[in-house]
């Protein structure tokens, strides 16, 4: 029954992610780094730029980590996942879930789920399409199979980066849209501290989300080398820790968000 | 009757508060099935007592139960009951029959199930033709009657209606109502808020008035009235030939606080503080033969009479 109930939120919720306002600026930040990597491309072939297979994966690591993880999915998810119930409380609609027989914890993992979907899929497909352009820009010029070497490997590590960073960035804004009338200084606050992270103390480090997912990427940037001297480098976790903590705070925060909304009211006229 | 409030709504010394401002304070209620209407003026506490009923709020103190239910479980409780909120804001880009359809999927009905429920929820509020518009393009009384489709669609025994006439023309306000009587009939719990006052005498079984927050009465119209009677004589209209005799033997009697010669001499509006006591002394009277009464009709043992002597015309408390 309750997989009945959440299959009926997914359509809801899809068809309003993908649809709504809301998703145009998401579409954008998702399209963003396939468009880069494209007119790279498109520059090398035209003879413009000189490019080793090597740098352009570099390039890719560097973009993916300060331009995806950091701005691109990060925004995605605060479009996404904070509008799932601040939205519908602006919109003054979400009493229509309240007042079906649905469990709150169920309507919860309906929600979430519609937005692990919307964003995985949009930012899933930024990632394999960037990626694609890459690997075929560099096999054209080692004259080489596409996913020759340790390409597909890093391909699939990318992709599963990208998802886990859907699912916790996502559970954190969802719970920030539940549990604050303006979630949006909250995820200021968010923005900030995963931006200077890579200039704190290692222990300090394991308290942000980018952190774990920077020690799953498989080409690590030396953010010194570029620029930031004032980086301090720590160790990266063991992917056997970071993906179960990053699991792990998924869960915590999902089943906060489910805590809050059992107590949560209609009372649109306090909005 | 189920002694354990199995078949009833009940409040249990339940206040409400938002913040510092008084919803709802102290309300002590048992709601027996019938159509029972919420009056009240605005601000009263009328739909802050039907979203404590839902769930939509929590009650700062005491407890509700919906045929035993606690409305914090909503899965259980939205299967008894069906709810048309004042709010007018429906999930974007649905038509009336996708907003109707998938209501009921997340009721876990099959989809055929689902369909068929649908369209009669459709049919009973005549909305068929307008099924597949988008809701965005329905005028007010189209966008009542979806709601009021979405509050009947699963067939529940308890129906909370608030101002749900509003905005409906009167072909649909008769309609309605009669849908309404067919339901009460059936033996549901109809809860209508609503203050077109002579609609309310029509309809209610029972009727709560509502003030700043208090329940000043509940019960049946007649019977509240009947409890007032000291404060605020029942007014009663006699038609006779020979009113001045009437008013004469009348006068004799205590419980007759004052007398009024209708317009055209052929009648007398009584206040008296006793009712029963007034219709043996006119019964006795007739069978005297002292008076030829053509008809007797009491004239503010209405909601709207009563809704005045306790609430004022100004909506304060009398």
């Amino acid at each position: 029954m309750r997989w009945t109930q959440i299959l009926a939120i997914l359509r809801l919720e899809l068809r309003k992610n993908f649809t709504g306002k809301r998703a145009i600026p998401v579409y954008l930040l998702a399209a963003l780094p396939v468009l880069l990597f494209a007119a790279h491309a498109a520059g090398i072939e035209g003879g413009r730029r000189r490019c080793t297979g090597t740098e352009d994966f570099m390039a890719y690591a560097g973009v993916f980590q300060v331009f995806t993880l950091r701005l691109a999915i990060f925004f995605g998810c605060v479009a996404i996942f904070m509008n799932l119930f601040r939205g519908e409380v602006l919109e003054k609609s979400l009493h229509y879930y309240f007042l079906a027989p649905v469990r709150r914890d169920v309507l919860v993992a309906g929600k979430y789920l519609s937005g692990l979907v919307t964003c995985g899929l949009l930012f899933c497909l930024s990632t394999l399409l960037s990626f694609l352009i890459v690997s075929w820009h560099v096999a054209s010029l080692r004259n080489q199979d596409l996913f020759a070497g340790p390409a597909l490997g890093h391909l699939g590590a990318y992709l599963g980066v990208t998802l886990l960073a859907c699912l916790g960035y996502g559970a954190v804004f969802l719970v920030m849209g539940l549990l604050f009338r303006n979630p949006i200084i909250p995820a200021i606050t968010v923005l900030v501290w995963e931006s200077i992270t890579i200039f704190v103390p290692p222990l300090l480090k394991k308290f942000s989300v980018i952190f774990y997912l920077e020690s799953l990427c498989p080409v690590k940037v030396p953010f010194r080398e570029g620029g930031a001297i004032f980086a301090i480098t720590a160790d990266p976790t063991p992917a056997w820790i970071a993906i179960p903590g990053l699991l792990g705070l998924t869960a915590l925060v999902i089943l906060l968000a489910s805590l809050r909304i059992r107590r949560m009211e209609i009372n649109y006229g306090a909005e | 009757m189920n002694g354990n409030g199995a078949d009833k709504i009940v409040f249990e010394d339940v206040s409400k508060f938002y913040g510092e401002v008084l919803g709802v304070n102290r309300v002590q209620l048992s709601i027996p099935p019938g159509i029972t209407t919420l009056v009240g003026p605005n601000g009263s506490g009328k739909t802050t007592l039907m979203n404590l009923m839902t769930g939509l709020v929590q009650p700062s103190r005491g407890r509700v139960s919906v045929l035993g239910i606690s409305p914090n479980e909503p899965e259980r409780m939205f299967r008894q009951a069906g709810y048309c909120t004042q709010f007018d804001s429906f999930p974007k880009g649905l038509t009336g029959y996708q907003f109707l359809y998938l209501f009921l999927r997340l009721h876990a009905k099959g989809r055929t199930e689902a369909e068929q429920l649908t369209w009669k929820a459709l049919e009973r509020v005549g909305m068929v033709e307008a099924a597949h518009r988008r809701i965005a393009a329905y005028s007010k009384g189209m966008r009542q009657r979806v709601k009021l489709a979405q509050a009947i669609c699963h067939e529940p025994p308890v129906l909370v209606l608030d101002e749900p006439l509003n905005g409906l023309d009167p072909m649909a306000r008769a309609e309605t109502i009669a849908l309404f009587r067919t339901l009460a009939s059936e033996g549901s719990h109809v809860i209508i808020s609503s203050h077109i006052l002579h609609e309310v005498d029509r309809i209610s079984d029972c009727v709560i008035l509502l003030t700043n927050g208090y329940v000043v009465a509940e019960g049946q119209i007649q019977a509240v009235r009947g409890e007032m009677q000291h404060e605020h004589p029942m007014q009663v209209l006699v038609r006779c030939s020979n009113p001045g005799v009437l008013a004469a033997r009348l006068f004799e009697h205590d419980h007759v606080a004052e007398i009024k010669m209708h317009k055209d001499r052929q009648g007398l509006l009584v206040a008296t503080r006793d009712g029963e006591r007034f219709y043996d002394l006119l019964n006795q009277l007739v069978l005297e033969g002292a008076v030829d009464v053509e008809s007797v009709a009491p004239a503010d043992d209405d909601v709207h009479s009563v809704y005045e002597y306790l609430i004022g015309s100004d909506g304060g408390a009398a």
